[in-house]
């Protein structure tokens, strides 16, 4: 494993991710999901109050400082050593008696998960949240082999019930106003009537799910950190499904990403503090679970076997270059889409992607390739909300920078870094900047052309593309501020001579 | 300590009798007015400008656009004009950004490049903390917003330069709109490739900057003005924006605000 770790990962996974298809379709998500009044109402609320929360969390900010660069050191120290830690992780977790599979693509994982369930038969399966699930389309893939599949998370059983995806990693049904899930419950639970009350639909979301917990064969869980150290698998929730998830049922099994491996257990209260605070404004979590091995002898609960998945799925791209491997620092608080105003106005649907907003434009391309991805690096102005807001510093302009270049350059220039090197490159595109930088870096040439620029602008057409379907063009200035300049000092020299004769 | 921070504490020269002026490639060619207004309001001080001819564009456009091949060799002509060791004023905060920042990774085989980014000063970064400029305010009450762009204000953290300036005049009062310090959406090729987002995103800004109710918003960045100015137009609102050197010199000489 700690070999393959520093290869591009060239295995192709068996068949294409679900999420590549709605990837490339972004520009026809984003007009459809703009078009829409109330989703795009539901978002600017949700972030706002995301944003204030995360605001009022921190006593000053000087203390958020203090605690983002402790937990930039962290995870950069884990991914430093992150093939040593990763085997230090298997040895313990078995020792604990936990047993760990590795997985490179995700058909592996989902077989992997499949073959577990039905080594014991496993018919039902209750699921806590888990984003490296909806990675795998895991509930899609079970269902196919006749397993039922039930989301437990509040968020998630909304989204399952509207035969939808996540649109937040933190918040999945944040897209749907408090009308829309009351109309989804009176629609498909018996026996329940519309009612937009928030604490009644909580209550008979629970209701159902409590039914389940007891009946079913198999717990799914995600990880939020994976402890070297000492073979724990923390869990961070708030509704309690979790913990349900992951002691009812005699089968737990638990998925993640190889990034989410941190070194010691002391690294969890900085990390953990940081990530509720970042993600909901909460000085911590209702629940934290932490896992560290199956039911022992003696014992009255838990499960009987626990299992964990990790998944690679293209983060070994991400780890194999100093710059991208950033990427992987991220554990998944949410606030970088909170806070950025494109992922405001579209909502998370129309990235495609199962992670989205700015995390989801960093991730994506190595878990989807470029090709499939390569309208999103660009889809930013690059602002920095959320590089400025991140918990552990990742510096997300500039990685959205370097995917842009590798995202246009020629697809067989080496080193080839990322699959799908090249994906967003045009020769038309290619030729504009060459021929752009041949005129910009020659000063006769600048001058000849903003010469043309300002002396035929009333010729500049009233249409500029894109640009004028909501403003009008920008007028070219009679005399360019170089030209201007040159006249002001010719005057100015004209009068120092008078004065000297 | 964070990176973002550290960047902005910076040790700046005293007392420079010379600066250049980059005038960026936008101000050159459609609001050259900005240019002379922050040359003459330095030269006010006392400082004498330089503003060197072969002088063009940062390379921000082709490097935002992952072409940075043809970003470094105009980047590279850039930094041949500016030869003397003085310091050099950018009158917009993304281009300031541009040279100040990320011109040490696009130019890192350059030798010379660290001192060349060091000299890098946005506009009214040089105001308030090398001149200390004091002004006495001679233009009529009013009010006016203050746009502060992304790259000033989370690049070179000079957001509050400028309300700094803004605050000295006494007979203006300067309006807060929510979601201040949201991006506008222009973005350079963005406004381009992701047209309907970007539309979507200046629609909201002018929608609170017109909210305010003032005669005008100030901005340090013509990027960000085009991109207001022109949906403004469109949506035929008498709302304008006017850079930040203009309308300091417009006060300091008591001439009618337009």
């Amino acid at each position: 494993m700690s070999e393959d770790l520093t290869q591009v990962n060239s295995k192709e996974s068996s068949d294409e991710s679900k999420y590549a298809a709605s990837a490339r379709a972004f520009r026809d998500n984003v007009s459809r999901d703009l078009a829409n009044d109330e989703l795009r109402a539901n978002f600017r609320g949700a972030m706002d109050y995301l944003m204030a929360k995360r605001k009022d969390a921190f006593s000053s900010q000087d203390e958020l400082e203090m605690l983002r660069y402790q937990c930039k050191l962290i995870k950069q120290r884990c991914l430093a050593k992150l093939p040593y830690l990763l085997e230090e992780l298997e040895q313990k977790l078995e020792q604990n008696g936990i047993k760990v599979h590795w997985a490179e693509t995700i058909t592996e994982a989902n077989e992997i998960i499949a073959q577990l369930i039905a080594q014991k038969n496993g018919k039902s399966v209750v699921k806590g949240k888990s984003m490296v699930s909806e990675e795998t389309a895991l509930n899609d893939y079970l269902e196919q082999r006749d397993v039922e599949c039930l989301e437990s998370d509040m968020g998630e059983y909304i989204v399952q019930m509207a035969n939808q995806h996540p649109s937040h990693i933190i918040m999945p049904a944040i897209h749907q106003n408090k009308q829309q899930v009351a109309k989804l419950f009176a629609d498909n639970i018996d026996d329940f009537s519309y009612d937009t009350d928030v604490d009644v639909l909580i209550q008979q979301g629970r209701k159902v799910l409590r039914d389940k917990f007891c009946q079913a064969d198999v717990g799914i869980s995600g990880v939020n950190f994976a402890v070297a150290e000492t073979g724990t698998l923390c869990l961070v929730e708030n509704e309690g499904n979790g913990r349900m998830c992951t002691t009812v049922p005699d089968l737990h099994i638990a998925i993640t990403g190889i990034e989410k491996v941190i070194e010691k257990l002391n690294d969890v209260p900085p990390l953990l503090s940081l990530l509720t605070r970042s993600a909901t404004g909460q000085a911590i979590s209702t629940y934290f679970n932490m896992i560290t091995s199956a039911r022992k002898k003696g014992e009255k609960d838990g499960p009987k076997e626990v299992h964990l998945v990790l998944l690679d799925n293209g983060r070994s791209q991400a780890f194999a270059d100093e710059e991208l491997r950033q990427t992987l620092q991220c554990i998944r608080c949410g606030a970088c889409m909170n806070h950025c105003p494109v992922y405001t106005r579209i909502g998370g649907h129309a990235y495609g992607t199962v992670y989205p907003g700015p995390i989801g434009k960093m991730i994506s391309p190595h878990m989807l390739g470029l090709e499939a991805t390569s309208d999103l690096p660009s889809a930013s102005t690059l602002c920095g909300a959320c590089g400025e807001v991140c918990p552990v510093e990742i510096p997300i302009p500039r990685i959205l920078l370097r995917l842009r270049k590798e995202n246009v350059k020629p697809k067989n220039q080496q080193p080839q870094i990322m699959k799908g090197q090249g994906a967003g490159r045009s020769s038309v595109e290619a030729f504009i900047w060459q021929v752009w930088a041949f005129v910009h870096k020659s000063p006769t040439l600048y001058a000849l052309s903003m010469w043309g620029l300002t002396r035929f602008r009333f010729f500049m057409p009233k249409k500029l593309g894109p640009w004028t379907s909501v403003r009008t063009a920008p007028k070219p200035a009679a005399m360019t501020l170089h030209e201007r300049v040159k006249a002001q000092k010719a005057k100015q020299l004209q009068a120092a001579q008078k004065r000297r004769v | 300590m964070n990176k973002l921070n550290s960047q902005h504490l910076r040790s700046y020269p005293k007392n420079p009798k010379q600066v250049y002026l980059f005038g960026t490639c936008l101000v050159d060619s459609f609001f050259p007015d900005s240019g002379m207004d922050a040359i003459e309001l330095l030269e006010r001080e006392g400082i004498e400008v330089i503003y060197p001819q072969g002088q063009s564009c940062c390379g921000q456009p082709a490097y935002n656009s992952g072409y940075q091949d043809e970003a470094k060799a105009v980047a590279l002509s850039q930094v041949k004009q500016f030869p003397l060791d003085i310091p050099i004023v950018v009158v917009s905060g993304s281009c300031g950004g541009m040279m100040r920042h990320h011109y040490l990774d696009l130019l890192d085989d350059v030798p010379e490049i660290k001192g060349f980014c060091d000299r890098i000063f946005e506009f009214t970064e040089f105001l308030v903390h090398v001149l200390r400029l004091k002004i006495v305010d001679k233009g009529p009450k009013e009010q006016v917003a203050l746009h502060t762009s992304c790259a000033a204000r989370r690049e070179m953290g000079v957001h509050i330069t400028g309300n700094q300036l803004l605050a000295q005049l006494d007979n203006v009062e300067l309006k807060l709109h929510d979601y201040e310090s949201e991006c506008c959406g222009f973005g350079g090729t963005f406004a381009v490739k992701h047209a309907d987002i970007s539309a979507a995103m200046v629609a909201d800004k002018t929608k609170h900057l017109l909210a305010t109710n003032v005669v005008k918003y100030i901005s340090a960045d013509h990027g960000c003005m085009m991109n207001i100015d022109g949906s403004l137009d469109y949506q035929e609102e008498s709302l304008r924006g006017q850079h930040i050197a203009s309308y300091l010199l417009g006060r300091i000489k008591g001439k009618e605000s337009v």
